[in-house]
Order: C-alpha cells, then sequence, then structure tokens
C-alpha cells in the first residue's frame, strides 16, 4: 500500500514510474476515508484540491527525474497552524472562524518549490497549548495505537496521521515539546530543529521565543530530508538564523563511533514509567554497542524548567493572542464599544486552556509582578540554558526519555492542567535553551503495547549528528517499522 | 506576594476577556495552584544572572527601507468580519 511507504521509498517508485503520484495521494485519501472517522487527525481536508495538484506533479514527472526537486509528488500534509494559501486555517479554535489563508507560509512555499502535494488541515490543542489535542474546539484526535487514548500534543494530529498511514510525513510546531512527545506517544520521528533553523513567517505564533516548526516521519532518514528542505534563513522572519544548510540525509552513514551521550542524573524522576525506563535503558546499551561513549552528566536546573516555561510561554501568548479581538478576522461578538467587542469575542472564540494561559501571561506581565514573575523566569533561562551549553562541552548529544510514561487515556488529565504541564517535563528545556531534539521509537510498553520515544537532545545548529545518531539507532531495530492495528475496515 | 491572591476579575479585564461567574471561579483556584507551583523559581538565586530574551542571540537584523509588494487590500479585507468601502468597521470609538 504507497500510503505505509516512507519519502525515500515512494521518491524512488515515483522516479521509475512504478507508481503515479495520483496512486500515491489517492492512497492517502483511501486510508483517511478507511481510518479517519476513528483516529480524527484531520479537521478538514481538500481531496480534489491533493488529487489536482497529483497531476501536476504527475505530468513533471514524466518528463523525467528532477534532481532539484527531491518532494515531487510526496503527500505532506500540514498542522493547522500553519499558513496555505486558500485553505482554512483555525488553529483549532473557534475563534478564527472561517479564516482562509491569503498567503502561504515560507516553510510551504519550500514544500511546493521540492514539488510535494501539500494537502488537510491536522488537528491540534487549540493555539497549540496543551498535550492531548482535548484542547482542540474540533474534538479530540485518538491514538491509532489505542483510540481510548490520547495522541499527545498539541500537534496530536499530524503524529497520528503519519502513524495511520494517512499521509506520508506531515509538519508540526514545537513550543515546549509539541512535535517531539505526540510522535514518541504514537510511534513516528518528530524533530524540533535548532530555533531559528527555520522560518516561521505564516505559522501562527504562540511563544515567539520558542516557537519551532519540524517534521513527522516515519523514518529518521524522511526527517533529514524534510529539514534539508525547510531550513534557511528567510527575511520575513527576522529570527531565522543565516546558518548554512548541509546536505542532512547524505551525512546519515551510520558511524557513530566515538561520539558521546550524556545521560542526565535529572531525568530518572520517581514518576518515570518503569517500562519507558527499561526501553531507554536498553537503546542506551545499544548505542554502547555501535560505538558511542556514554557519560553521565548533570543538568542540575532541570526542575525548574516546567515553571521557567509556564511564565515565559504563557506572557508572550497574550501579547501574540492579542490579535485576535474581532475586527480583522475570524468571530465578531457585536457590542457598543470596542473594549466590550473585545471581551466578548475573546471570551466566546477562545477556549478554557487559553483563556487561562492568556489570563495567567497576562498576570506575571502586570504591573507590580513583572520583576517577580517573568524577569525571574527570563533569568532562570539563562541557567538553564548554561546547564545544556556546559554539558555540550563534553557530550555532542544528549538521551532521555520524550515523556514519563506511554500515551494516557483521554480525560485522564483534562481536568489537572498542573498535571498536564508536568507530562511535558522532559521535552520544555529543550525549547528554552533554543538547541535542537528529536523523538524516534525505542520500543513498546507491555499491555496494551503502545509506543516508547527516545530522545535526543543536541547542540544549537547540532542537527548533523543528531540525526547521525538517530538513524545509527534506528539503523539496528525495528520498531519504527511496526504499524498500530487499525485493521482493514477499521 | 501569596500566589492564592491573583483577581481574576481585573486580570481578565486586561487581558479583554469576558468570563461567566463560573469561569472566574474555576479558573482562580486553578490559577492559584500553577502560581503555587510556579512560587519554586524563588529558591534559587538570580542575582548577577544575566535574562535571556531569546535563546539565539541574533541583534539588529534590518532591511534597506524600500517599498515592496505587500498583501492586496482585498485579500487582507477577504476575512474581515465586517467591511465596507474597502475599509474593516467597528464601533464607534469616539463620541
Amino acid at each position: 500500500m504507497l500510503n505505509q511507504l516512507t519519502i525515500s521509498e515512494l521518491a524512488a517508485k515515483l522516479a521509475r514510474r512504478e507508481v503515479s503520484a495520483r496512486e500515491a495521494m489517492q492512497s492517502c485519501l483511501d486510508q483517511i476515508a478507511r481510518v479517519d472517522g476513528k483516529i480524527h487527525a484531520f479537521i478538514s481536508h481538500d481531496a480534489a484540491d491533493a488529487l489536482a495538484q497529483a497531476e501536476a506533479a504527475d505530468k513533471e514527472l514524466v518528463q523525467g527525474c528532477r534532481t532539484d526537486k527531491c518532494l515531487l509528488g510526496i503527500p505532506v500534509a500540514v498542522k493547522d497552524v500553519i499558513a496555505v494559501k486558500g485553505q482554512p486555517l483555525n488553529c483549532g479554535s473557534k475563534i478564527l472562524g472561517n479564516f482562509v489563508s491569503p498567503y502561504d507560509a515560507t516553510v510551504v512555499e519550500k514544500l511546493k518549490a521540492a514539488g510535494a502535494i501539500v494537502f488537510g488541515r491536522l488537528n491540534m490543542d487549540e493555539f497549540a497549548m496543551g498535550s492531548s489535542t482535548e484542547n482542540s474546539a474540533f474534538g479530540t484526535t485518538k491514538n491509532p495505537w489505542d483510540t481510548a487514548r490520547i495522541p499527545g500534543g498539541s500537534s496530536g494530529g499530524s503524529a497520528a496521521a503519519v502513524a495511520a498511514d494517512e499521509c506520508i510525513a506531515s509538519l508540526g510546531s514545537d513550543t515546549g515539546g509539541s512535535i517531539r512527545q505526540p510522535a514518541a506517544l504514537c510511534g513516528c520521528v518528530g524533530l524540533k530543529p535548532t530555533y531559528g533553523r527555520i522560518s516561521r513567517y505564516g505559522l501562527v505564533a504562540f511563544a515567539s521565543s520558542l516557537d519551532q516548526i519540524g517534521p513527522f516521519t516515519k523514518d529518521v532518514r524522511d526527517s533529514a530530508t524534510l529539514l534539508g528542505v525547510l531550513s534557511g534563513v528567510d527575511p520575513r522572519d527576522s529570527t531565522s538564523v543565516p546558518q548554512p544548510v548541509p546536505d542532512y540525509a547524505a551525512a546519515l552513514d551510520g558511524n557513530i563511533h566515538g561520539l558521546k551521550l550524556g545521560l542526565p542524573k535529572e531525568y530518572m524522576i520517581g514518576g518515570l514509567d518503569p517500562e519507558v525506563k527499561a526501553a531507554v535503558d536498553a537503546a542506551v546499551k545499544q548505542y554502547e554497542k555501535l560505538g558511542a561513549e556514554i557519560v553521565e552528566i548533570s543538568l542540575p536546573h532541570t526542575d525548574y524548567a516546567v515553571a521557567t516555561y509556564y511564565i515565559i510561554a504563557t506572557a508572550e501568548a497574550s501579547a501574540n493572542l492579542a490579535r485576535f479581538d474581532g475586527i480583522r478576522y475570524g468571530l465578531r461578538v457585536e457590542a457598543s464599544d470596542p473594549t466590550e467587542l473585545y471581551s466578548q469575542t475573546r471570551g466566546r472564540g477562545f477556549g478554557a486552556e487559553v483563556k487561562r494561559r492568556i489570563i495567567l501571561g497576562t498576570y506575571v506581565l502586570s504591573s507590580g509582578y513583572y520583576d517577580a514573575y517573568y524577569l525571574r523566569a527570563q533569568k532562570v533561562r539563562t541557567l538553564i540554558r548554561n546547564d545544556f551549553l556546559k554539558a555540550f562541552e563534553t557530550v555532542d548529544a544528549i538521551v532521555t526519555p520524550t515523556t514519563p510514561t506511554a500515551a494516557f487515556k483521554i480525560g485522564d488529565k483534562s481536568d489537572d492542567p498542573l498535571k498536564m504541564y508536568l507530562s511535558d517535563i522532559f521535552t520544555i528545556s529543550c525549547n528554552l535553551a533554543g538547541i535542537c531534539g528529536v523523538s524516534v521509537p525505542c520500543g513498546f510498553t507491555n499491555r496494551p503495547k503502545l509506543p516508547v520515544g527516545l530522545q535526543l537532545l543536541g547542540k544549537p545548529f547540532g542537527e548533523v549528528t543528531l540525526l547521525k545518531l538517530a538513524h545509527a539507532y534506528e539503523q539496528g531495530t525495528g520498531w519504527h517499522r511496526e504499524k498500530p492495528p487499525l485493521g482493514p475496515g477499521a | 506576594m501569596a500566589a492564592a491572591e491573583i483577581d481574576v476579575k481585573y486580570v481578565a479585564h486586561l487581558a479583554r476577556i469576558a468570563l461567566t461567574p463560573d469561569e472566574e471561579k474555576k479558573l482562580g483556584a486553578q490559577l492559584g495552584g500553577i502560581l503555587g507551583y510556579i512560587e519554586k523559581l524563588k529558591e534559587l538565586d538570580v542575582t548577577n544572572v544575566e535574562p535571556t530574551a531569546h535563546a539565539v542571540p541574533l541583534v539588529n537584523v534590518t532591511r534597506s527601507d524600500e517599498t515592496r509588494p505587500s498583501l492586496a487590500h482585498e485579500d487582507a479585507l477577504r476575512n474581515a468580519p465586517r467591511q465596507a468601502g474597502g475599509l474593516f468597521i467597528v464601533p464607534k470609538i469616539v463620541e
């Protein structure tokens, strides 16, 4: 089945003209028709537009191999927070109403220029605030491995769609773990690149000093391929960094001999599930076998990361989400004066978690509290970043579990925001430090069978080494090839 | 300051979010809990620590001040809840 292939497998078949892009796209659409009623990874998708793009790709493919278009005819789906011209954009929220994007995000321009079929609006926690997709105004996405469980979040739709083979790859965004955590819980590869590696023009902003776009894929090679396409400086995003873009896929040679991997002692916490710990311990042993050197390290400020994050992220969100005021787009609740119009529109349009975070962010920035909360958090952020920079003086990458447990049940944490926040404990520091991180499948729990993710954290702009390490591990295991039990006619 | 002191009604007004009385009550309790957790940052000594606003220190990213193509007028108005005569329609601001 074509929808199950990786980018490299499908690209090879397309280049040999064994199959057409239309057949590949149709195969993904068939899978969506078959399983998405159960999984609900997509908020919507425009099948006619996707097939039209596929037919255009087929016309180019007839003319022969295009080395400049490495994604020609590959179906890639997009999280509902990234603008695709002419397609709806809701950020999983009611407040955007019938919004249709007037332009393409830079990452979408890049995907299209590389020949990809860009389709679908993938479900997410409202404005990327959440760890389960339960905060979506369009219903919860289900984990393909067990539909009574959450797929993770906020990019839960992006992870579930790749795991359920509804697309070949997808894009998500990661502010505190929103790519790596759902990738771990759904059993796919999720990469959060270094802050500044990928332009965020056309990504609806949540927390501007933390947000990054990244790919969800079925293996590490595809992650490297997509990173190569998406990376680079963009004059429309002044935080994108003018660093050269190496050939990430070409660097995957399987040789990690002599690389040093740090094991932070602070990550072996009480709440760590024994099965998750066993899977990560086995992965560390595998790395030793592959010739890597394992070193115990310390990241002493780990315990302060969640608190720091929930000050900085909410403060930035309170400013960024001020633009949803009912004036220029989306929902409007009419009122006799502007202040009342804003308040009523925002009160009606935002969901509970978004309100909670905007109010918390407004509070920590408000007069009299700024120094005690926001400024202090920014200083602690320096300490957290320094922990990592110091560790990277002696190690090439850091290895941890991606999440403390496998996927939890729908409803388990939705009434306790703090409990939900603490499920991001292993992924949050990476965004605060601005480094890169990837989650790769490293095993399963026993009963029920649920995916476990291994997180690798790399130096700023250290994606080559990071992906080399992830790829070398993946080559020695078959975890990433296991498929969820969706069954025929699921 | 004690964490539980948050005046939800006032902060929601600053944030321009209308809350129902039920929402106010629920948020007050939840935010009290979250702020209580956040208090742990006070354990750390941050004297002489510089704040980090951005992880990648980029300064003075500028471009030349030239006219460039931008979003067409009709595209900018297309998603407006109310528009007329090429403008966004808003409630009266000045009496």
